[in-house]
């Protein structure tokens, strides 16, 4: 039951994206950290005003 | 062994439901009908079309690849290309798809009966919307996440490719204006609705800088704030209503409503997104899921009665909602609950940016669009179960059945639909507005629906609560789709200009943006402001106008897959995409051709227009209609203009595309497919890693 609402839980935070950063953080550990002069990852905020603004280029309400 | 016997006979027991619904409903011809009856044979007909005809689809036509790796996973990186997990996928499409039109075209469509309707949903959505938004999701994963407009140009030829554009952004101003009356017609004259509807701006606002600023990125803490003070503004605004000073700011006609629209629209457009639509959008989308739900929780407990008939009399084309006849008007009308043209651009460029795997296209494209249609259904039930006297007493514009009540509710009586001046009083008490006569659009009669399906089922007393707490619901995502759609709108006109003069085309270049914007709220605020002083409800002439352009647009994304299915050699198979089609042309190139030249000035923009100049000449108007008269014929001429645009614009890619097929089929040379080449996946789908 705790398994199954927890589980939910992690739904409901990435489909809101509220985990994004989370899961940006994960991703840039995976990909950006082969090499040293990597840049180093965003902070929570900028990151989130990156997201924000590419997530409404185009089409992403219809009627 | 066992076990598939065991399936084979749910599956039958499942037909044998669905179809003892549907004839159920079909047949009826008694008093009044059970709302269970529509969602069982609803369900059904989605299980069964799911089940057997989406997977055929995926398996034989598509040949759905699951160890093809998708975009997300080739392009990854980390923002928009991002293999993600097919139940967040499906949820982000769904909202995405998921508009106020559903809501309102079963509505409005509702004036036919309920069966009319209902039959078109669940047909149209089963061979028709969902077809064409799962077709197009698995061409443009194949094409790296490729616009409707991109795979046009590249599949078809560069005119199918600008008439997709010319078509997205035509349909966008026309919906826009549309929806901006269904919200004015809403607030008018109703402190209630007008101050909750406002109170939703600042509070967007602030759960923007709230998410931006105060706490970044906490989406859902941010989000479960919003959506508190929207609640508290619908109780607020119940408060404004019984203050006699604060009443009568919020107390306004349609005109300086339809110019406060207008001045948001061009604000939302210049202002940055975060500040405005996004929290909005995270508000909407929570409302919206919550409110489908209760609304589906409440229908399953209460049960409640259909009162409409099946059919009415005004299949003859007399309706009092919008002129024309059953064929080809149900279609139109119905619009995004069947098939949405719309849901092609969504399924193209976004969604498949985020597929994991191939094998969640049906899952997505089809189901999606199962479970919008099912909302449709959910809104026909919200009107129908309301006594058909009250939904055309709240739906008929004054224009048909007089200004004064006794004539409205005279009128009504001599079609046959019982309603009392007292009824409607006592009925606009409950709800908490003064008069609930001629509110056209679909939202207040919707709102009363709903108010009465949630009233009983959750308590009566809260009626006026339940009624504003719907109208904030709808009004508020009609409100993001009005930002959003302006935006879009920009974004592409800005595109356009972009060749002519390479600054206009940068999206932060301030004279542009401000110039760009004010086209787009230009176009659809003239739309708006002759909706509202057309004394016939303006909801008969740009209701159709949109489900016209709508579905045109559906027929193009449609006329791009049926090209893309012939080119790849699947000629056999190419009715899946070509028999919607042509159903569209049909229905399309009808109400078009009807409401162009039709002699009844109800129906034909024409007629309409040179019945109105006759009138204005001979002097028999009254000095107020003879005032606004000239704008009207001009606005009837346009309207028959841009219908014939729609139309030629429909025409020119479908030969281009039928030219395409011809050549390809006797073997001459065609574009080659722009499919990008097949390369192995290595992504378990296994997302709770973390």
């Amino acid at each position: 039951m705790l398994k199954q609402l927890r589980h939910l839980w992690h739904v409901i935070r990435r489909l809101t994206g509220d985990d994004a950063y989370e899961q940006y953080l994960k991703h840039h550990a995976a990909f950006h950290q082969a090499s040293v002069d990597a840049p180093p990852a965003l902070s929570r905020k900028e990151f989130f005003k990156l997201w924000q603004d590419s997530k409404w280029k185009g089409v992403k309400r219809c009627c | 062994m066992m076990n598939k016997n065991l399936k084979l006979i749910v599956w039958l027991l499942v037909g044998i439901v669905g179809a003892y619904a549907v004839a159920g409903i079909a047949l009826n011809r008694g008093e009044s009908i059970n709302a269970l009856w529509l969602i069982t044979a609803a369900v059904c007909v989605y299980a069964i079309a799911y089940r057997f005809y989406a997977a055929w689809i995926a398996a034989k036509v598509l040949v759905i690849d699951e160890t093809r790796a998708t975009p997300a996973e080739r392009l990854d990186n980390g923002r928009d290309f991002i293999p993600t997990n097919r139940w967040v996928v499906f949820g982000h499409h769904f909202a995405a798809i998921a508009g106020p039109g559903p809501l309102i075209g079963p509505t409005l469509a509702a004036q036919f009966g309920y069966l009319p309707g209902t039959l078109w949903i669940l047909i149209g959505a089963v061979l028709g919307g969902a077809v064409q938004d799962m077709v197009t999701l698995f061409f443009s994963t194949r094409r790296n996440g490729r616009s409707l407009g991109q795979m046009a140009r590249d599949e078809i030829g560069a005119v199918g490719g600008t008439a997709a554009l010319v078509g997205t952004f035509m349909i966008m101003i026309i919906l826009i204006a549309v929806l901006g009356l269904v919200v004015v017609n809403a607030m008018k004259h109703s402190p209630w609705a007008t101050s909750t509807v406002a109170a939703t701006i600042p509070i967007a606002m602030f759960v923007g800088i709230y998410m931006r600023n105060i706490r970044p990125g906490r989406v859902l803490e941010a989000s479960m704030i919003g959506v508190v003070l929207l609640l508290l503004s619908v109780w607020g605004g119940g408060w404004i209503n019984q203050h006699e000073t604060l009443r009568g700011l919020f107390d306004h006609d349609g005109l300086p409503l339809a110019y406060a629209i207008i001045v948001y629209g061009f604000a939302a457009a210049v202002l940055p997104v975060w500040l405005l639509l996004a929290p909005r959008d995270y508000l909407s989308t929570f409302m919206k899921l919550g409110t489908i739900i209760l609304l589906a929780v409440a229908i399953v407990i209460l049960q409640p009665e259909i009162h409409m008939p099946a059919v009415t009399q005004f299949i003859d084309g007399t309706g009092p909602i919008f002129g024309g006849k059953l064929f080809p008007f149900v279609f139109i009308t119905v619009a995004c609950g069947a098939i949405s043209g719309f849901h092609a651009l969504i399924a193209s460029g976004t969604t498949p940016k985020l597929l994991m795997n191939e094998r969640n296209i049906r899952m997505i494209g089809y189901g999606g669009m199962l479970l919008e249609s099912f909302v449709a259904i959910m809104a026909m039930i919200a009107a129908t179960v309301l006594e058909p006297g009250v939904f055309f007493a709240i739906n008929s514009p004054a224009g048909v059945v007089g200004k004064e009540a006794v004539d409205a509710v005279a009128k009504i009586n001599s079609w046959g639909f019982a309603v009392t001046v007292e009824q409607m009083e006592q009925l606009a008490r409950d709800m908490g507005e003064t008069t609930l006569f001629a509110r056209t659009g679909g939202a207040p009669s919707l709102a009363v629906g709903m108010a009465s399906i949630f009233g009983s089922a959750f308590g009566r007393h809260l009626l006026a609560l339940w009624y504003h707490f719907a109208i904030m619901f709808e009004a508020i995502f009609i409100l993001t789709t009005l930002d959003a759609g302006t935006r879009v709108g920009r974004f592409m006109l800005q595109d356009m200009l972009g060749n002519f003069h390479k600054k206009l085309g940068e999206t932060s270049y301030t004279p542009s943006v401000i110039l760009t914007s004010s086209i787009v709220v230009a176009g659809w605020g003239y739309f708006l402001y002759i909706g509202v002083i057309d004394p016939n409800g303006g909801v008969n002439i740009l209701w159709p106008l949109f489900g016209i352009a709508n579905q045109m647009l559906a027929a193009i994304a449609l006329c791009v897959a049926t090209g893309i299915l012939v080119k790849s050699g699947k000629l056999k198979y190419a009715w899946v995409t070509a028999l919607p089609l042509l159903w569209l042309v049909i229905i399309t190139t009808t109400a078009a051709y009807q409401k162009v030249f039709s002699t009844d000035i109800r129906v034909g923009f024409l007629a309409a227009a040179d019945d109105l100049a006759a009138k204005l000449y001979s002097g028999v108007l009254p000095p107020e209609k003879a005032a606004v008269a000239p704008q009207l014929i001009f606005n009837q001429h346009l309207d028959a203009y841009l219908t014939l645009f729609f139309v030629v614009v429909l025409w020119v890619v479908i030969i281009d595309m039928l030219r395409l097929c011809l050549r390809y089929l006797a073997g001459r040379p065609v574009r080659k497919l722009s499919e990008t080449p097949h390369e192995p996946s290595r992504l378990v789908e296994n997302w709770v890693r973390d």
